[in-house]
């Protein structure tokens, strides 16, 4: 069913250890691959490199900030149930709206899920009442009442 | 592990962190000095850049600094958004017990709409096919047991939208 699968040998030992082991405690310090090249007993340029391939490949989105929700600024979760033969304009009109990402189409009545975000609930409100306006549809509004995870990474598992 | 609910005490947060949110979450340059591309940016020293971040990962601003992967180029290509409908008097304890499971990278409750959306527990599951989705959230409705419910699982059948937060390579 997934012959996508990303095969080990693809990546350097290496590279799995950049993955795995530096998706919290990035060192802050002014010379950070360095730390990390230390830590991994390579140079900084290797290590440098090796974060580049992954870059290349996309199997990293990013090596930055994650932000909690709700302390640096609003969001919420917002569905809508729109025909199919719909989906892909009503999505192009949600696209075109402030403060949206995160638009996927999942299987369920309610077909259109995406994140609005602003800097503030009021904002938020502000945008959902406007995507309502464009569309013509109700939306679904879930915004976050509590976080029970702290999203400090997600483990690959190679096989 | 802590609550992190959005009705924290209100936590200083001036522009400067603000700029500095702005210039990390889109990904620090793959370069030898990253924060002092982020101060260039910021327009502050890079050692405040790194003390700024520093104390708001100890608020809780900050969740994490470090790489974040692309899990579906890495073959999880089952990205399902399991949702529960769970005794509001049991949701804490049970929110932070399927939160601690390592499949789980989000779970937040959400309010119901009732009637049409009786869901108030969400957690997202990762696996590398839609079976393997399946069993690990069979493992949620075990651990869960009588407060199972009604669950369902959304599937992402297509990215009609994801923000470029792409890594800079210079």
């Amino acid at each position: 069913m997934d012959g996508n699968f990303v095969k080990p040998e693809r990546l350097t030992p290496l590279q799995a250890d950049l993955l795995n082991d530096f998706q919290r405690d990035f060192p802050l310090c002014p010379r950070p691959y360095e730390k990390i090249a230390e830590q991994l007993g390579v140079d900084e340029a290797v290590v440098l490199a090796h974060f580049q391939q992954l870059a290349e490949h996309k199997y990293i989105s990013r090596i930055g900030a994650v932000v909690a929700p709700h302390k640096a600024g609003w969001s919420t979760l917002a569905a809508l149930s729109v025909p199919e033969d719909e989906l892909e304009e009503i999505a192009e009109m949600i696209n075109a709206c402030p403060g949206v990402n995160h638009n996927y189409e999942r299987s369920h009545e309610f077909n259109l899920w995406f994140v609005v975000t602003g800097v503030d609930q009021r904002t938020v409100e502000t945008n959902l009442d406007e995507i309502e306006a464009a569309t013509g549809y109700d939306v679904l509004n879930l915004p976050l009442v509590e976080a029970y995870q702290l999203d400090l990474g997600f483990p690959i598992k190679w096989n | 592990m802590n609550n992190i609910g959005p009705k924290s005490q209100a936590i200083a947060f001036d522009d400067l962190d603000r700029a500095i949110v702005a210039a990390t979450q889109s990904g620090l340059p793959l370069v030898k000095e990253p924060y002092e591309a982020v101060a260039h940016i910021v327009g502050i020293p890079a050692s405040e850049v790194m003390e700024r971040m520093q104390r708001m990962l100890a608020d809780g601003i900050i969740r994490r600094v470090g790489v974040v992967p692309n899990h579906y180029a890495l073959g999880y290509k089952a990205n399902g958004m399991s949702v529960w409908n769970v005794p509001e008097d049991q949701i804490a304890e049970l929110g932070r017990r399927i939160g601690a499971l390592d499949f789980v990278t989000h779970c937040y409750r959400r309010p119901r709409h009732l009637p049409e959306w009786p869901y108030n527990l969400f957690a997202m599951v990762h696996g590398k096919t839609r079976e393997e989705v399946f069993e690990k959230v069979q493992q949620i409705s075990d651990l869960l047991d009588d407060a199972d419910q009604g669950h369902e699982v959304l599937f992402s059948t297509k990215i009609l939208k994801k923000t470029g937060l792409r890594i800079r390579v210079t």
